[in-house]
């Protein structure tokens, strides 16, 4: 009898122990995290911009230089200079000659292991998607992380199709098998990344959907000198 | 886990700096015990991220960092935490660190951080770390524990260096980026392709056991 109570009390002590432990390990460690973030915030953020800007030369080719949009709540867009957090960005490229050449629209979605933010082109005047490039994934590495390496799955987005019907998109952009696709409006994908490639193409479609009916419709605020340039 | 005594023999050109144990504990991590090349753990960060010279130095040096900083705390604060929650407490420490590292390194670089993707949070469940943690630190001094985590640390920097520098240079041509053949070098792809990462590893570990039977012959 009286040894069950002496085992009964030590387990008690015990895990008053255990729970000023690991509540004060807890602690310390928020403590650190949250001192680090603060400190790396500011240069993170600036190293964040300058990836994006030239990942805005990729998605969108033959351009020299940028410009900021923000989507109002009317749908319309107006140039900017400064970023309000919230409300949705879109980057419109220019050549040297300043000539309308496309936008890069920011799209994110869940992948299989975290959140994964990609950046595309769109031209209003060939109604396509004419570049993509992922901005950050966390997917499985040698698998998942194809959507950013292999080439056959990159060229999808060389000329997918996302032309308009009215004011809706014709075809929504769909992810299919490894060598199924058959419609210029179909994202080929990848064998192994199953479902990172079919996340690809769900974020896509939700953010085409979304998006492209306004850009069309509004490709005329884009460009920067409407007299000389034709329709 | 602890400086085998059968291993002292062959300490090698080392030797001669074996006389005070604060040394011994360090050299242990870098060379008898190197985590790469004699205990081989930690295989998957050394065989999937030393695909270039600066990726593996990057990983290495961000792993360096986190085994010794766990190693610090964890000693620490080995007195005051209860046997039956260590293992957690440990993981909590280790992930604590690797989440500053994660920071750090997209303070650093964007591209760097994004070629060494999600390795860096996988450093968390690297058996390098919580092997020290639970062998080494949880049981010596703090100054005993940083030493055996840096030289750890460094050992497995110097392990990731080897295979990253193999190749980098087979595979691609260069080293640290700088090219160092002639342009008509015909790259062996596969040497930055995961086959050749074990490829380089059974090289590097054919070539470290053959020196260490050389000495202690």
């Amino acid at each position: 009898m009286s040894e069950v109570n002496t085992t009964t009390e030590q387990s008690q002590t015990g895990s008053g122990k255990m729970l000023r432990a690991m509540v004060g390990i807890g602690v310390i460690c928020a403590l650190l995290i949250v001192v680090t973030y603060e400190q790396t915030l500011p240069r993170i953020e600036r190293l964040r911009a300058e990836a994006l800007e030239q990942a805005i030369f990729k998605v969108i080719p033959g351009i020299t230089k940028t410009k900021k949009f923000q989507r109002n709540e009317d749908n319309t867009f107006t140039e900017i200079t400064r970023v309000n957090k919230t409300k949705q960005i879109v980057y419109a490229g220019y050549n040297d000659k300043d000539e309308f050449m496309g936008i890069a629209v920011e799209a994110a979605g869940q992948g299989y292991a975290d959140i994964i933010r990609v950046l595309y082109g769109y031209n209003p005047e060939t109604e396509k998607i004419i570049g993509f490039y992922v901005l950050e994934s966390k997917e499985t590495p040698g698998l998942g992380d194809k959507i950013e390496k292999d080439q056959s799955f990159l060229d999808n987005f060389s000329a997918l199709d996302v032309s308009l019907d009215k004011s809706k998109i014709k075809n929504k952009v769909a992810a299919v098998k490894q060598g199924a696709k058959t419609n210029a409006w179909e994202i080929d994908g990848i064998t192994g990344a199953t479902i990172s490639s079919r996340a690809i193409g769900a974020l896509i479609s939700s953010s085409t959907n979304d998006l492209v009916p306004l850009l069309y419709q509004h490709k005329q605020s884009f460009e920067i000198n409407k007299s000389e340039t034709k329709k | 886990m602890n400086s085998p005594s059968h291993h002292k023999a062959n300490t090698g050109f080392f030797s001669s700096l074996k006389e005070s144990p604060s040394t011994d504990v360090f050299i242990k991590g870098l060379w008898r015990d190197n985590p790469v090349f004699v205990q081989i753990i930690g295989m998957c960060p050394t065989l999937a991220v030393s695909n270039s010279a600066i990726n593996a130095l990057a990983m290495g040096l961000a792993t360096a960092f986190v085994l010794v900083m766990s190693n610090v705390l964890i000693s620490s604060l080995r007195n005051f935490i209860p046997k039956q929650v260590r293992i957690a407490s440990y993981i909590l420490i280790i992930a604590t660190f690797v989440t500053m590292t994660d920071y750090a390194i997209q303070a650093i670089s964007v591209p760097l951080h994004k070629s060494l993707g999600a390795f860096i949070s996988l450093i968390v469940v690297n058996c390098l770390i919580l092997s020290r943690a639970e062998a080494y630190a949880s049981k010596n001094t703090i100054g005993k524990s940083m030493l055996d985590g840096l030289g750890m640390g460094f050992g497995f920097v110097f392990g990731l260096l080897c295979l990253g520098s193999v190749r980098e240079l087979m595979g691609n041509g260069s080293i640290f980026g700088y090219s160092i053949f002639a342009d008509s070098f015909q790259e062996w792809i596969i040497m930055i392709l995961p086959a050749g990462g074990f490829f380089t590893l059974a090289l590097w570990l054919f070539i470290f056991n053959l020196a260490k039977q050389k000495k202690s012959a």
